[in-house]
C-alpha cells in the first residue's frame, strides 16, 4: 500500500509502538526512585513535604504506569504478531529473559498496588516506604531483563547455527551477551535520569508559573541534585558504551561518528553534513576525540564504516540522532551543576528565571534523548534484527493487513495520549501543594507559609 | 513426565489463572455498567471498585505470563500464532489497552465518567470474544500454509459454528464466574442489598454457562473430531465440572455458603479447562504444532520450567499478600478503609 513493502511498514509498526512506549517505560523504570527517596527523606527529616511530595509523584506515576502496562503488553504481543520468524528463531535462544522480564514486572504491579492503598494504613511509616522498594526492583529489573534482549539482537551469542536452525543453546550465554552490561547500565541511569529532569522540570515550571511555595523548591532542589547524579552516570554509562561498540559493532559506531576511513588518532565529527560523495561538510572536528571515546587513546585505531560490506551497513542519518542525544545529555548535565553551584553560592539566586527555564526544558530534552538513543540503536543494527543470523526482511511477517493495523494503533495511541494528558490535568488541577498540605498536614502548612514570608 | 508435558502444563495453570482473575474483573465492568444503566448503581457499584481497585494491573500480566511463556516454550507457535492473529490479536491489544488505561483514567481521573464506564463495560465482553479466537483457530481448518507463508482465513473463521459458540462460552462464563465471585465477595462485606441483586446475577447466567458448553462440544465434533473422539474418552473429567456446578449453582440458591460456592466454581473450570487441555494434547496447534514438535532446545526448556517454578514461588506470596490486605481484610472489605 502507498508503495511500501511489508517490511517497511512492520518496522513503521513496530517503531511507533516502542516510541510511544519508551515515554512511559522511561518513566517507569525512573520514577519509583525518586518516590522512594523523597519518602525516605520525609521519613528521616520527618519533614511532610517530602512525604507529600513522594504521594504526588505516585498519583501522577499511576497514569503513565497504566499507559506503560498496555503498550507494554502490546509490544510484547507485537514482537510475535509482526515478526514471527524472529520470534520462531530467536525465541530458542532469549526466551528466558523476555519471560523473566513479564516477571520481574507482575512483581512490580502487586506491590505498586498495595503501596498505592496503604499510605495511612501502618502505624511505623517505615512499613509503608519497605514497600516502594519492591516496586523500584522490579521497575528496574524489568528494564534490566528486556535490555538483555535487545542487546542479544546486536551481538548474538548462546548457540550453534545449524541448518537454520539453533543447536547447543546456552540460555544465560545469550543474555550475558557483550552487549548486556553496558546496554543495562545506559538505559537504567538514563531512565533515572529522565525521570529526575521531567519532575525537576515540572517543579521548575510550577516555581515560574505561580510562584511556588517551600514544597515546590525543595522539590527542584532534590530533583535537580538527582538530575546531576544521574547525569555522570548516564556520560559514565554512555562512554563505555561506545567502547563496546568500537569492539563488538564497529559499523554502528562508524555509522553514527560519519567515521568512513580506518585511521588512527580519529576525529569526532559533531553534526555537519555529508555532500553527494559523503564527504562530510560544515561539521565541527574534534582532532583525536572519537580514538578516544572507542579506545580511551587519543592515537587508538577506529575502524571505519568502509570495512562493512556496502548492504550490511546502517543509513547513515543516525550519526543525527546520535549527536542530538549526547549534547542533549551534557546540556543536563551541565545546567544541573549550574543550579547546584547557584545554590551552594549564597550570594547567588539559584531561582533566577533564566536557570528555571534552562531546567524546565531539560524535562522535555531529556525524554526526547531517550527517543534519540533508542532510534540510534534500532536504526543502528540495520540491516539486521539479529546482527550476522537474521535481517528484519527475513523475520517479518508476511500478511497483508499490517498497514491497516498501523492506523489503528495510530488511532490507539492518540487516545491513550490525548486521555493521560487530561486525567493528569484532572488530577492536579485546581488541587495545589499547598491546599493539601493544609489538609494533611495543617502545622507544617503554617510553618511554611512563615518561612515564604 | 517429560519437560514440554511439564511446560504446557504450567502454562495452562496460568491461563486457568487468568481465566478466573480476568472473569472476575472483565464481569465485574459489565455488571458495574449494567447496574448503571438500570438505576442500581448506588447499591453495587461501591463494591465493585473496592474489589477492583488493587488488582487491575494484576490481571493484565496473568495473560502476558502465558503468553510469552507459551511462545518461549514452543517457538514454533509464536510463527504460526503470529503469522495468522495479526489481525484479532491486534483488536485483542487494542480492547486490553483501552480496558486498562480507561480503568486508570476513570478510577484515578474522572469519577463516573459514563464514556470511560462503557468502554470498561463493553470491552469486559469484547476481550474474551476476541482472545478465544486463538483457541478457536487452534483446533485446525481454520489456517492454511502458502507459499508466501501462514494466513488465515477469515472467512472460515467468521461462518464456523464452532467459532461462534466458543465466543458465546467465553462471554457467559465471564459472566458467570464474575457473579459467583461478587455474590461471595458481597456476602463478605455483609452488603445484603448488593448480594441480593449480585446473587440474581449469578443464578441468572448459570443454565446459559452449562448450555454453551453443550453447544461448544457439538460444533467441535463437527470441527475436529479426533479431539472430540479424545474429549469423549475423558467423559468422566466433565462430568466432575458438571457435578462442581451443580453444588455451586445449588449452594448460591439455597443461599448460604457463598465462599464453597465460589470454590466449586474454581474447581468446575479447573476441572473443564485441564480436561479441555488434556484431549488437545499432543496438538497445539491442528494440524502444524505438537508438543513436541514445537518445543524448544531442552536446555531453555529446563530453564524456563526453573524461572516458571520460581514465578509461583514469587507470586503466590504476592498474591496472598495482596488479598490479605484488600480482598479478605473484614474492614477493607465492609468499606471502613
Amino acid at each position: 500500500m502507498f508503495g511500501f513493502e511489508t517490511v517497511e511498514l512492520s518496522r513503521a509498526l513496530t517503531a511507533m509502538t516502542l516510541i510511544f512506549h519508551a515515554i512511559f517505560a522511561t518513566l517507569g523504570v525512573g520514577v519509583p526512585v525518586l518516590v522512594s527517596t523523597a519518602e525516605f527523606i520525609g521519613i528521616k527529616k520527618k519533614d511532610p513535604h517530602y512525604t507529600l511530595l513522594a504521594r504526588r509523584w505516585t498519583r501522577g506515576y499511576t497514569i503513565t504506569v497504566a499507559i506503560g502496562v498496555v503498550t507494554g503488553t502490546a509490544i510484547g504481543l507485537q514482537l510475535s504478531l509482526i515478526w514471527p520468524s524472529f520470534m520462531q528463531l530467536a525465541g530458542n535462544v532469549i526466551a528466558l529473559p523476555l519471560f523473566m522480564e513479564t516477571f520481574a514486572f507482575f512483581f512490580e504491579a502487586i506491590f505498586l498496588g498495595i503501596y498505592l492503598y496503604t499510605w495511612d494504613r501502618f502505624k511505623n511509616p517505615m512499613y509503608h516506604w519497605l514497600l516502594s522498594i519492591p516496586v523500584v526492583i522490579g521497575g528496574t529489573l524489568s528494564a534490566f531483563f528486556i535490555t538483555t534482549v535487545n542487546s542479544f539482537m546486536n551481538t548474538p551469542q548462546g548457540f550453534e547455527m545449524e541448518e537454520g536452525r539453533f543447536t547447543a543453546v546456552d540460555p544465560l550465554a545469550a543474555m550475558f551477551n557483550p552487549a548486556t552490561p553496558t546496554k543495562v547500565f545506559h538505559v537504567i541511569s538514563s531512565s533515572y535520569l529522565t525521570a529526575a529532569a521531567v519532575l525537576a522540570g515540572i517543579a521548575a515550571f510550577i516555581i515560574l508559573m505561580k510562584k511556588g511555595s517551600l514544597y515546590h523548591k525543595k522539590a527542584l532542589k532534590l530533583t535537580v541534585m538527582m538530575t546531576f547524579l544521574f547525569a555522570i552516570l548516564t556520560a559514565v554509562a554512555g562512554d563505555l558504551s561506545a567502547k563496546f561498540l568500537a569492539e563488538h559493532q564497529p559499523e554502528k559506531l562508524a555509522a553514527g561518528e560519519w567515521h568512513f576511513e580506518t585511521e588512527e588518532g580519529a576525529d569526532l565529527v559533531v553534526f555537519g553534513s555529508l555532500n553527494e560523495n559523503n564527504v562530510v561538510e560544515n561539521a565541527i572536528r574534534i582532532p583525536n576525540a572519537l580514538s578516544f571515546l572507542a579506545h580511551g587513546d587519543f592515537q587508538a585505531e577506529v575502524e571505519g564504516l568502509n570495512e562493512t560490506p556496502e548492504d550490511e551497513r546502517p543509513p547513515l542519518w543516525i550519526h543525527y540522532m546520535f549527536d542530538l542525544m549526547v549534547s542533549i545529555g551534557f546540556y543536563t548535565l551541565g545546567i544541573s551543576l549550574l543550579f547546584l553551584l547557584f545554590w551552594k553560592m549564597k550570594k547567588w539566586n539559584e531561582f533566577h528565571p533564566l536557570l528555571l527555564w534552562g531546567i524546565v526544558a531539560t524535562g522535555p530534552l531529556s525524554m526526547l534523548a531517550i527517543e534519540f538513543g533508542w532510534i540510534f540503536a534500532e536504526v543502528g543494527r540495520q540491516p539486521w534484527i539479529l546482527r550476522g543470523f537474521m535481517t528484519v526482511a527475513e523475520g517479518a511477517t508476511t500478511s497483508p493487513y499490517v498497514f491497516s493495523m498501523f492506523v489503528l494503533f495510530a488511532l490507539v495511541y492518540l487516545v491513550l495520549a490525548i486521555g493521560c494528558l487530561a486525567t493528569l490535568r484532572k488530577i492536579f488541577k485546581g488541587k495545589p501543594a499547598e491546599l493539601e498540605l493544609e489538609h494533611r498536614y495543617p502545622q507544617t502548612a503554617a510553618a511554611s507559609k512563615e518561612g515564604d514570608e | 513426565m517429560s519437560y514440554e508435558l511439564i511446560g504446557i502444563s504450567v502454562l495452562w495453570l496460568f491461563l486457568y489463572g487468568y481465566l478466573i482473575i480476568a472473569s472476575v474483573d472483565f464481569g465485574a465492568g459489565f455488571f458495574a455498567y449494567y447496574a448503571k444503566v438500570t438505576k442500581k448503581d448506588h447499591l453495587i457499584n461501591q463494591l465493585i471498585s473496592r474489589y477492583l481497585s488493587p488488582v487491575w494491573e494484576v490481571t493484565n500480566v496473568f495473560f502476558v505470563f502465558f503468553f510469552v511463556g507459551l511462545v518461549g516454550f514452543f517457538p514454533d507457535m509464536a510463527y504460526y500464532f503470529g503469522q495468522s492473529l495479526l489481525i484479532p490479536g491486534s483488536i485483542a491489544i487494542v480492547l486490553l489497552a483501552i480496558r486498562g488505561s480507561f480503568y486508570a483514567f476513570e478510577n484515578y481521573g474522572s469519577k463516573d465518567n459514563h464514556l470511560y464506564m462503557f468502554l470498561y463495560g463493553a470491552t469486559g465482553l469484547l476481550i474474551p470474544a476476541s482472545l478465544s479466537t486463538a483457541l478457536t483457530i487452534s483446533e485446525g481448518g481454520y489456517i492454511e500454509e502458502t507459499a508466501n507463508g501462514v494466513q488465515l482465513l477469515y472467512g472460515e473463521l467468521l461462518t464456523s459454528p464452532y467459532s461462534w459458540s466458543v465466543i458465546f462460552l467465553a462471554i457467559v462464563s465471564v459472566l458467570y464466574i464474575s457473579a459467583m465471585f461478587l455474590t461471595y465477595y458481597a456476602n463478605r462485606a455483609g452488603d445484603e442489598p448488593a448480594l441480593q441483586i449480585v446473587r440474581k446475577y449469578a443464578l441468572f447466567w448459570s443454565s446459559p454457562t452449562i448450555i454453551a458448553s453443550l453447544t461448544t462440544f457439538i460444533a467441535l465434533s463437527q470441527q475436529n473430531t479426533d479431539h472430540f473422539q479424545r474429549a469423549i474418552d475423558l467423559w468422566w473429567v466433565f462430568g466432575i465440572s458438571v457435578g462442581f456446578f451443580m453444588i455451586a449453582v445449588f449452594l448460591v440458591y439455597q443461599g448460604k455458603y457463598y465462599g464453597w460456592a465460589f470454590l466449586a466454581v474454581m474447581f468446575q473450570f479447573f476441572v473443564a479447562f485441564f480436561g479441555y487441555g488434556a484431549s488437545h494434547l499432543p496438538y497445539l496447534l491442528h494440524p502444524f504444532v505438537t508438543i513436541t514438535s514445537g518445543v524448544t532446545h531442552e536446555t531453555m526448556a529446563i530453564a524456563l520450567i526453573i524461572v516458571f517454578i520460581a514465578g509461583f514461588l514469587l507470586l503466590v506470596p504476592s498474591l496472598i499478600l495482596l488479598m490479605r490486605l484488600f480482598l479478605f481484610d473484614a474492614d477493607y472489605v465492609k468499606g471502613k478503609k
